[in-house]
């Protein structure tokens, strides 16, 4: 009888079921540290203009793309062995979906990178950076915080990100505007307030990314599918 | 005690797993708390109308205390390890137990509102409404037309030689397996395959009409092609009738049932919708069971 948190995936009949879900489990951490570290480095190379560290970032993505595949095709394995059901089904399902949501952080990743080498050659262009700085700790946080509440299972924390998303997307609309503001002062900031713009956008993304494992990972521990529904109606959810 | 009716076997073929004593020391069973069962047990205007349901055999109680309504064509699955009652109670629903000499049956059992152990119901007229099919098929060892056609031969159902043909007819279409036996109604029936034969034994039950069919383990002696047969059976014959089927497969379960009912050392943990059985159950034990934590 499971009856602690961590032991949920780990008590079958069969070891090697167990074996094979928390193989699943650490592949998918693993993947996401990956990724987490792809994301730091793809700022840290814009904001210190360093090329070198960038193109390293846009390298690094096809590992991360591998580790999907990897992924993917542990979790359909273990579908066409196991046939899991309740908490083990919803674990290797929240994977699969968690897994693309990690991939598509990494492609964000290699896109901060590509404008990381864009901006180095066109000179310093420090203009949004602060801000770039901000969003960019901020998602990075959420993100870690997603994967430490898959992790633990903690189903208040994933709700505490969900409620977290409102916010960057205030920080990136009030980003948005400083640049427009720029660029109106002077016409030729245009095109490096534009790439900026692109790099925030895609820091935007990485925190609806991290949102999207945090409704997975109540998903996981609650059994209620909360996208697309309210807030409110998940913190309901969470509460029950 | 059953005469021959087709609708349902003969008493040789009870499992055994039913008369196995219970144990009570399981820490699990401070889990369950007697007649308590969560999820969704009730239904309105059901087929079946189970209230507070006890089975003893001699001294053991084997099941306790279970309420349960099961609906108009609801296909409606029992499932639960070995020796926690599910057989015991299918067989309630058609009196099976009554051939068990130390077998009692206490509780409220009624089929459309009518007591099904009032002394006075006919009990064989019961069975051919609540028809059975069971794990291992059991043909009689004579032609394929008379297997079918000795139902409605018995309970008076076919006056001419042409209405039989026709029931027969019907029934093996309803069971998937005219095509295949068209050609050789007068074969021994034990010749064919196990698949077929099962079918036969459905086919047979579907020949007196019955309103409810009970299925225990139907697909449990079967290769996978003549279970996704027998499956595929199921999910049509529900639109006429109401199935009740005790099943070890959880797959199966989730593939043909609506409702799920676990059982659990004799008590009824949990009934609720397939779908949200096999994805988000109520019932610690539940999610126990069918994520195969034991069993």
């Amino acid at each position: 009888m499971p009856t602690k948190k961590d032991d949920v995936y780990g008590d079958h009949i069969s070891h090697k079921f167990n074996d094979e879900l928390m193989e699943l489990k650490t592949e998918f951490l693993k993947m996401g540290g990956m990724v987490e570290t792809q994301v730091d480095r793809a700022i840290h190379a814009l904001v210190d203009n360093d090329g070198h560290l960038a193109d390293e970032v846009r390298a690094g993505d096809k590992k991360v793309d591998q580790m999907e595949m990897d992924i993917d095709e542990e979790a359909t394995l273990i579908i066409a062995r196991r046939q899991p059901t309740a908490r083990d089904l919803r674990l290797v399902i929240s994977v699969i979906k968690m897994v693309a949501d990690l991939e598509r952080v990494g492609d964000e990743a290699k896109k901060i990178a590509k404008f990381a080498i864009k901006l180095n050659e066109e000179g310093q262009a420090p203009r949004g950076y602060v801000e770039v700085r901000h969003i960019g700790n901020h998602v990075l946080s959420m993100l870690h915080d997603a994967l430490d509440a898959f992790a633990r299972l903690d189903a208040e924390q994933a709700l505490r990100i969900m409620k977290e998303d409102k916010r960057v997307d205030e920080e990136y609309q009030a980003a948005t505007r400083t640049l427009l503001t720029f660029m109106m002062e002077d016409t030729r900031n245009i095109s490096r307030c534009m790439s900026v713009m692109w790099v925030l956008r895609a820091l935007e993304r990485v925190g609806d990314h991290a949102c999207n494992i945090a409704e997975n990972v109540i998903f996981m521990v609650k059994g209620e599918d909360v996208r697309h529904t309210p807030v409110e109606e998940a913190e309901k959810v969470v509460g029950r | 005690m059953n005469t021959m009716n087709p609708a349902v076997t003969s008493e040789a073929d009870m499992p055994e797993e039913t008369i196995a004593p219970v144990d009570e020391d399981k820490p699990a069973e401070t889990l369950v708390e007697e007649g308590k069962t969560v999820g969704d047990p009730f239904s309105e205007n059901p087929k079946f109308k189970l209230r507070n349901v006890e089975v003893f055999y001699g001294q053991d109680r084997a099941i306790k205390n279970i309420s349960l309504d099961i609906g108009r064509n609801e296909v409606i699955a029992f499932i639960g390890p070995s020796g926690c009652g599910k057989s015991t109670f299918l067989r309630c629903l058609n009196r099976m137990n009554d051939s068990i000499d130390i077998c009692r049956v206490k509780g409220q059992l009624s089929i459309d509102d009518h007591d099904i152990y009032d002394p006075k119901r006919d009990v064989v007229e019961l069975r051919a409404r609540v028809g059975m099919v069971f794990q291992k098929p059991n043909p009689f060892p004579k032609s394929i037309y008379d297997n079918v056609a000795y139902g409605p031969r018995i309970h008076g159902l076919a006056n001419r030689k042409s209405d039989l043909d026709e029931i027969v007819e019907n029934s093996l279409r309803k069971a998937g397996l005219w095509d295949e036996v068209k050609d050789r109604l007068d074969a021994v029936a034990t010749g064919m395959s196990g698949g077929q034969q099962q079918r036969l034994c459905i086919a047979r039950a579907i020949a007196v009409s019955p309103e409810v069919i009970l299925m225990d383990e139907p697909c449990s002696a079967l290769d996978p092609i003549a279970t996704a047969k027998v499956e595929e059976l199921i999910s049509e014959m529900s639109e006429s009738y109401t199935i009740v089927i005790v099943t070890h497969s959880m797959q199966q379960a989730a593939r043909v049932s609506h409702r799920t009912a676990y059982f659990h050392l004799g008590h009824l943990v949990e009934v609720n919708e397939t779908t949200k059985v096999f994805t988000a159950p109520e019932h610690e034990l539940t999610e126990s069971y069918i994520t195969g934590r034991f069993g």
